[in-house]
């Protein structure tokens, strides 16, 4: 396993590996890698690659024709390539024929699909660049199951990032940490270099297991531990803000709905997570109850106290400026939400548009920068940041608007754990400002330590509705 | 966008089982056909025998109707659009005219990609047409991504509509919003594609070597004499054309 913080250059090492770097687009290459004494283009033939994002990494719109897909490249002769595409499909545990349309996988079938056309070219060294960061826990369990079963059908040495360790360390005897100026910090057996590095580790973003979160001073309340702030009170006497009455959604021509039948009330100072599987409306939910998407059946409701003259009519008919001044909303993607060519324009967008003194704007664009850490990013393009610093940008943005109603969508998705801390940080700071707070979400270190109260959807419809019991 | 083969055409079909490189050729040797004369009775000939064509080939006309009445509707308009503000001294003549070859232009290609599954006609491509497999590949991956492309665009939307951004009643800014989530969808696309190019080249596509083909696609005796067909049909319509003293080239 290869571990190190964001920018210790880890997917630059896997795909030099893999023989898939540029020379042409290095600025500077030293020092030599071989693979079985051979140079990495050279040794191509032997390696496979598995990446984070399975819509990217298929090809064919079949899944049999997929796995094939390498096995051709490579010059199998053609009688030879299905018997080897059914028994890589096998190896993986992929549940249906080889005629199954790609698109109509989840991700985690899509990952599996992806290491089994991996597999069907027999590597002896497996690179995988955190394939599960993408998935949702179910997804992610099945993959690496497949993962362990390929490694004992190949024996083939794998090299695995990852940003989760505790889930992937049973399949793993050695780990690598790699630091920013792309030294070998260490290098040795999981446990000696999670007992001797871990502090540092965890410092520098590493997700090490059992390194507890509530450790850590928490920066905006400098007088509690995290453990602390995660004793919540019950908020069910806050005002209300939102008011969702039987929401549904149905695609346009889609059997059944996304969402059915959904009643929930955020209130001030509260936060709701929304959980379930991949595919159960918890996204569609989130969009409706952010006003951005009418709801086909039921109604959201703005109250008095959240939207003054507004509450009269449903969010998702105010105009744009209204709603976000009122309810903001954090998507996956944060690329999705850039308006601006410099991190400091896109900090100041809001602030700007609501018509603040240039140098309030100023003042607060600079707390913001200090706050998040980006400040020696301020005049960068937001496009070039890495995963990280977007993710906090863009929940920086929403809340340069004041909304008191903050909707996330996966918040936490994929990020190291000096981010993830910062992200749950701000939230905490809203929902205890007297904001509401809801995130959609995988993550049970999200729920655990901000939600009051939990909402399970299970295809569209409510599976339950709890307090955090803790 | 699904193009399922197996709801416009009998699977046993003889036109659903043709080869698509064949498919393909007919096709646009009977577009050319209808296109390159002036006059009413040849295209006419040409679309009747077609209709016959595809339903001795097993293609059912009502699916085909369900999903390509827009081009009658075009078809149509083009027609009323002549005949109304045309200046022929035979303003109805003209219009019938002008339908009858749009159709006998297009529906042959409206059939082509209704029964033509795409990764079939990648793979005939290559092999029987001696189309570089990288681009006929590389043009499947990408085609793939568009239903993808679609979604990206709603939720750019949103998204830019969370910021507090939206245009209003103002022209000039629905156009500066337009321009604005081009942008992010073409890095978004560019940078899905560079991902899908490594992935593929990781799984050798890059390789200079010969290739293999895992779904082997191959010429028959039937396609041969499918275009044969879609050449005789032209001879025939022509011939008819010109016995009846109607032919006009539309370069005469």
């Amino acid at each position: 396993m290869l571990l190190g913080a964001s920018g210790a250059g880890k997917s630059t090492l896997l795909l030099a590996l893999a023989g898939l770097l540029d020379p042409a687009n290095a600025g500077e290459a030293e020092g030599s890698l071989t693979i079985d004494g051979l140079h990495p283009r050279d040794a191509r033939d032997r390696t496979g690659l598995v990446l984070q994002d399975p819509e990217a990494q298929l090809v064919m719109a079949h899944a049999g024709d997929d796995v094939a897909f390498g096995p051709e490249n490579r010059a199998v002769p053609p009688e030879a390539i299905w018997p080897l595409v059914d028994a890589a499909l096998a190896a993986v545990g992929f549940p249906y024929e080889r005629d199954r349309r790609t698109d109509r996988l989840s991700g985690g079938e899509q990952q599996r699909l992806a290491f089994a056309g991996v597999l069907a070219l027999s590597p002896r060294l497996l690179l995988l660049d955190e394939p599960t960061a993408n998935l949702d826990p179910t997804g992610a369990g099945l993959v690496r199951q497949a993962l362990t079963a390929v490694q004992q059908a190949t024996g083939a040495t794998t090299i695995l990032v990852e940003h989760r360790i505790a889930e992937a360390l049973p399949m793993v005897d050695r780990v690598v940490v790699l630091e920013a100026n792309a030294d070998v910090l260490a290098d040795g057996p999981p446990a000696e270099i999670f007992s001797r590095h871990g502090d540092r580790l965890a410092e520098a973003g590493v997700w090490v297991p059992n390194h507890a979160l509530s450790n850590r001073r928490v920066e905006a309340h400098p007088s509690v531990t995290a453990a602390e702030l995660t004793q919540r009170p019950d908020r069910s006497s806050g005002d209300a803000l939102l008011i969702a009455a039987d929401v549904g959604f149905r695609h346009r021509g889609a059997p059944e709905p996304a969402v059915c039948q959904v009643s929930t009330t955020l209130r001030a100072g509260e936060a709701l997570a929304v959980v379930g599987p991949n595919g159960s409306g918890k996204s569609t939910l989130a969009t409706m109850l952010a006003g951005l998407v009418a709801p086909t059946t039921g109604t959201v409701k703005a109250t008095r106290k959240l939207a003054g003259g507004f509450a009269a009519t449903p969010p998702h008919r105010w105009h744009a400026a209204a709603l976000a001044d009122r309810i903001g909303m954090v998507f996956q993607d944060p690329e999705h939400q850039f308006l601006t060519e410099r991190v400091r324009d896109e900090l100041a967008f809001g602030p700007t548009r609501r018509g603040a003194a240039a140098s309030e704007v100023r003042r607060r664009v600079d707390a913001l920068l200090d706050r998040l850490h980006l400040i020696h990013l301020a005049d960068a393009n937001p496009f070039t940041l890495s995963g990280g610093e977007k993710r906090r940008l863009s929940v920086a943005t929403a809340l340069t608007t004041e909304p008191a109603v903050l909707v996330l969508d996966e918040p936490t998705f994929g990020q190291d754990r000096r981010t993830w801390l910062e992200i749950v940080d701000l939230l905490a700071n809203h929902r205890d400002a007297g904001g509401a707070v809801l995130a959609v979400t995988h993550d049970q270190a999200v729920v655990s330590s901000l939600a009051n109260r939990v909402l399970t959807l299970d295809r569209g419809h409510t599976a339950d509705s709890a307090g955090v019991a803790r | 966008m699904v193009l399922d083969v197996h709801t416009v055409a009998v699977p046993t079909g003889r036109l659903a089982r043709a080869n698509p490189t064949a498919k393909l050729a007919a096709c646009l040797l009977l577009g050319l056909g209808a296109a390159l004369s002036d006059d009413a009775l040849t295209p006419a000939v040409l679309l009747a025998f077609v209709v016959l064509a595809l339903a001795v080939g097993g293609i059912r006309i009502t699916h085909v109707l369900r999903r390509g009445w827009p081009l009658l509707v075009s078809a149509a308009g083009l027609g009323a659009t002549t005949l109304l503000f045309g200046d022929s001294p035979t303003p109805g003549l003209t219009a019938l005219t002008v339908t009858i070859r749009v159709l006998a232009v297009a529906l042959p290609g409206v059939v082509v990609l209704l029964t033509i599954d795409p990764t079939d006609l990648a793979d005939s491509l290559v092999q029987n047409a001696r189309v570089p497999a990288r681009f006929a590949y590389a043009s499947l991956a990408a085609l793939r991504l568009l239903p993808l492309l679609a979604l990206e665009w709603r939720t750019i939307k949103m998204a830019r509509r969370a910021r507090g951004v939206d245009a209003g009643r103002n022209p000039i800014r629905h156009a500066q919003l337009f321009a604005g989530t081009v942008f992010t969808l073409l890095v978004g696309a560019v940078r899905r594609a560079t991902r899908i190019a490594l992935a593929m080249d990781a799984r050798g596509f890059d390789a200079a070597g010969p290739r293999t083909v895992a779904r082997p696609q191959v010429i028959r005796p039937s396609d041969v004499a499918l275009i044969a067909g879609a050449v005789a049909l032209i001879a025939v319509a022509v011939a008819v054309s010109i016995a009846f003293g109607t032919f006009r080239p539309i370069w005469a």
